[in-house]
């Protein structure tokens, strides 16, 4: 299994203010990442990194073997990664259809197909396709987030908190939706606070705090380990 | 030696007018420049001022005057701060709804404001006397002055022509003193309050809002106080153009030269910065002026050659925030940086 | 009084078409034009020299029917659009465009200013005396059924307006183009992450909001069958309000805000003194500005 994402050493931050204090992790092909950890830790600020939402103060990232490190976010999307942040996600007087297409508008071909496979993933989606998002739940506004990320055929997602706010079955869902997509063949790194969750469903995880790596391990072992469990999964 | 008096004279006028809009301008420094307050409704005091003071110290409504109110015959004393408090208090009034709006849309309600001010002072004649306007507003000390003067040429009637020229402009030296006098006073009291507590205050709200409003600051209330403070000082303004004009009329308030000049004033000097205002006052006017000579050197009607100033006024305007938006002085140091992203 | 409802209708669709340009280029560039007005202006003097120049060149000059022009109008008019279209773009380019990145309050002194230096540049050009479309007045002719009456032009205009409206509609709604625009004005971040190109987007709004604002301009000197330059600046307060009262960004707002406005306004007189017309649409705005400040159908 080789590895398709990378982000080696990261420091990054907002201006004078350094969170991230030399990062490294991995996302190797088909496999499905967690990153967990408490509040502040710098989860969001390292997936905005990771995006090219954030230009790092030190460190690289790279994807397929080609270093993204000072591309922006359009960019991004051409080399196959698409990010799907935790706010402001979708265009809200657009249809559940208008969005999807917005998240094809580079592609000249194959909509229909990938229209299709979004609505597979969310039929809910189909069938209020003609719906304004703005009027949508918070779970189905979601899944316009995400499917509208699908629609540019990523290689890898990046998914920043896509259970946030939302009441525990949608969350379930939508971390199940989550394993679905990983499936079918896209690589996924996610940031959750639903640690539990995230970690059972996950290939792989990482538990960040502080701005540094705590602990790497497979899901399972991270899920068993005391320490973690104590400090982190509430446990 | 006629034209050197000649010039003289000319930038004595001048410099009235020039040293009113000073007024104006540190009126809007006030509003913009220390506070963030887009105020485009500076015609709209200006009148109000000059209204006031032309019914405390105007003559009573004549024969052919539709007034009800006015003409209380009062010193201009009383005129000068009866237009600042009349101003300040309409300022008040219009704050308290609108200044909690957003900067775009406080924009748009205060050219409504002045457009609606201006349409009262067309259509309620028995308050302006419409569009005749309010007439034969008597100039401060004029008749003693004046008789001066007269008694003094009178009294020396082999002075070289020039002499007398200068000498007969001699009101006008008073009036110009009393500009300055006046601008002088307002630009020390608002640099004192600028280095208050209050100022600092406002520096603060300015740098942060929010931070100074969960410090507990009340900002709608300093807003306010901004607001009126500058409109007192263009109500001020307006008193002393209708005394040196001796009559206004709605049509000396249009947006062009009670509004828009003001603010290519201050972008000019300088916002955030008292001496940037009052040189932007200066330096536009003398443009103004300048482009008056110039532009009558075209063999051009008037009413283009009035486009043509303003357009060049416009233009310049554009170039200044394209290639200097801090103006001649920009803002003072210490003051918190509003015109950088 | 039905009367009143019909020039109430006349005038706001007038307003309807100047708003919906405001409308656009407020949601997606998030600042107020305040040039609008003039640029409206603009476009009814590029019609009047398009006008008397299709003349010129031997265009048939006969009246189509009842209204007061014939081709020469019509070609002036889709020729100003397009040319009111493109001296919009070229503003944007030359000023606005270099002024995005600073406080967006530099943007609106400098719409100001564009407006005062085109309003004068009319003035210069032209000069301040009204120039007339056409000559000698049209009747009024009654309208079956109905006790008002109305003037072929007057019919025209709002037939063409709401054709006009329609075609925005369209537009917005299901072509490429009018989607990313709808897009743009939503979310602009997310816009530019899937690839929208963001400056085209803008040069389009300007051209749309340019074009239409010279229809306006047009129809309101059809209207009143000459135009001055301060045409537009006197209509801006009235035009504001209605982008306000339907919402920033919402171009069916702007319709229906035009239309409210312009039957208040035309309404109002029966109550007040003409003079104070547009002190109504104003007033309509504060109280939407304090009670409701996304407007009727904007977003929150």
């Amino acid at each position: 299994m080789s590895t398709i994402l990378r982000a080696d050493n990261i420091y990054s931050g907002y201006g004078e203010l350094e969170i991230l204090h030399g990062v490294s992790i991995e996302v190797n092909e088909g496999e499905i990442v967690s990153i967990i950890g408490p509040n502040g830790s710098g989860k969001s600020t390292l997936m905005k990194t990771i995006a090219g939402h954030l230009e790092p103060n030190q460190g690289e990232v790279i994807l397929k073997k080609e270093s993204i490190t000072s591309l922006k976010p359009d960019q991004i999307i051409r080399q196959g990664m698409c990010y799907v942040p935790q706010e402001d996600n979708i265009f809200p007087s657009l249809t559940v259809r208008e969005n999807l297409e917005m998240g094809a508008f580079t592609r000249s071909d194959g909509f229909k197909e990938y229209v299709q496979d979004v609505f597979r993933i969310f039929p809910t989606l189909k069938e209020k396709r003609r719906q304004k998002t703005a009027t949508l739940s918070g779970g189905q506004q979601q899944m316009v987030a995400i499917g509208l990320a699908l629609m540019m055929d990523p290689s890898v997602l990046l998914l920043d908190e896509p259970t946030a706010g939302l009441a525990p079955n949608l969350a379930n869902m939508i971390l199940k939706k989550a394993k679905e997509i990983n499936e079918s063949g896209v690589s996924i790194l996610m940031v959750e606070q639903n640690a539990k969750e995230a970690l059972s469903m996950s290939d792989r995880g990482y538990v960040l705090a502080m701005g540094k790596k705590q602990y790497e391990d497979t899901g399972q072992a991270l899920l068993n380990n005391e320490e973690v469990g104590q400090l982190y999964l509430g446990a | 030696m006629d034209t050197l008096v000649g010039i003289v004279n000319y930038i004595v006028f001048f410099s009235i007018t020039a040293g009113i809009y000073a007024i104006l301008s540190l009126g809007l420094n006030i509003q913009w420049g220390y506070t963030g307050l887009f105020n485009i409704g500076i015609a709209g005091f200006f009148a109000i001022g000059a209204y006031t003071s032309a019914l405390i110290c105007g003559p009573q409504p004549g024969l052919i005057d539709w007034r009800v109110v006015g003409g209380y015959n009062m010193p201009f004393i009383f005129g000068l701060l009866g237009g600042m408090i009349v101003a300040g208090i309409a300022a008040a009034i219009i704050s308290l709804p609108t200044l909690r709006l957003k900067e775009d849309y406080l924009a748009i309600t205060t050219v409504g404001i002045a457009e609606a001010i201006r349409l009262i002072a067309k259509q309620e004649s028995w308050l302006t006397n419409g569009v005749w306007g309010i007439n034969n507003i008597p100039a401060p000390v004029y008749r003693p002055i004046s008789n001066g003067i007269d008694g003094f040429l009178n009294a020396h009637p082999n002075l070289p022509g020039w002499m007398e020229s200068l000498i007969g402009n001699g009101y006008n030296w008073f009036f110009l003193f009393l500009v300055i006098a006046t601008l002088i006073i307002f630009y020390l009291a608002v640099e004192r309050i600028i280095r208050s507590p209050w100022g600092r205050v406002l520096a603060a709200i300015r740098e942060d809002e929010t931070v100074a409003q969960t410090s507990g600051k009340n900002v709608f209330g300093f807003k306010v106080q901004s607001m009126v403070l500058g409109a007192m000082l263009m109500g001020a303004g307006g008193s002393l153009y209708a005394h040196f004009a001796m009559s206004v009329g709605p049509n000396d308030f249009k947006p062009l030269l009670g509004t828009f000049i003001v603010w290519v004033m201050l972008i000019a000097g300088g916002s955030g910065n008292n001496k940037g205002a009052i040189l932007g006052a200066f330096t536009i006017w003398g443009l103004w002026a300048g482009s008056d000579f110039l532009v009558h050197l075209l063999p051009l009607s008037d009413t283009r050659v009035a486009a043509l100033r303003i357009i060049i006024i416009g233009l310049l305007l554009e170039l200044i925030l394209l290639r200097r938006p801090r103006g001649l002085l920009g803002e003072e140091k210490g003051i918190s940086k509003l015109l950088e992203r | 009084m039905l009367q009143l409802v019909i020039y109430g209708i006349v005038w706001g669709s007038i307003l309807s078409l100047g708003g919906v340009g405001l409308s656009l280029t407020y949601g997606i560039m998030g600042f107020a034009n305040f040039a609008h007005g003039d640029i409206m202006a603009l476009g009814a003097y590029y019609a009047l020299v398009l006008a008397a120049f299709s003349k010129h060149i031997g265009v048939p000059s006969f009246t189509f029917g009842p209204l007061s022009f014939g081709f020469p109008m019509l070609i002036a008019i889709l020729g100003s659009m397009i040319m009111t279209a493109i001296t919009a773009a070229l503003i944007d380019k030359v000023l606005f465009k270099r002024l995005r990145k600073v406080q967006s309050i530099i943007l609106l002194i400098a719409a100001v200013g564009v407006s005062f230096s085109l309003r004068n540049l009319l003035q210069f050009v032209w000069g301040p005396q009204p120039k007339y479309y056409f000559k000698g007045i049209q009747i009024t002719r009654k309208i079956p059924g109905v006790a008002a009456r109305i003037k072929p032009d007057e019919v025209f205009i709002i037939a063409i307006s709401f054709l006009f409206a329609l075609g925005v509609h369209f537009f917005l709604k299901y072509t490429k183009v009018g989607k990313a625009m709808r897009a743009t004005s939503d979310n602009p971040s997310l816009a530019s992450t899937v690839g929208i190109n963001t400056e085209k987007i803008i040069t389009w709004t300007w051209a749309i909001g340019g074009s239409l604002a010279a229809a306006g301009g047009i129809f309101a000197g059809i209207e009143n069958r000459f135009i001055t330059p301060p045409l537009g600046w006197n209509m801006l307060l009235p035009i504001f309000a209605a982008v306000i009262l339907g919402g920033i960004g919402s171009p069916y707002g702007a319709m229906v805000g035009g239309l409210i406005i312009g039957l208040s306004e035309e309404l109002s007189t029966a109550i007040i003194p003409t003079a104070y017309k547009p002190a109504v649409a104003f007033a309509i705005m504060i109280i939407m500005l304090l009670f409701r400040p996304r407007g009727l159908f904007g977003r929150g």
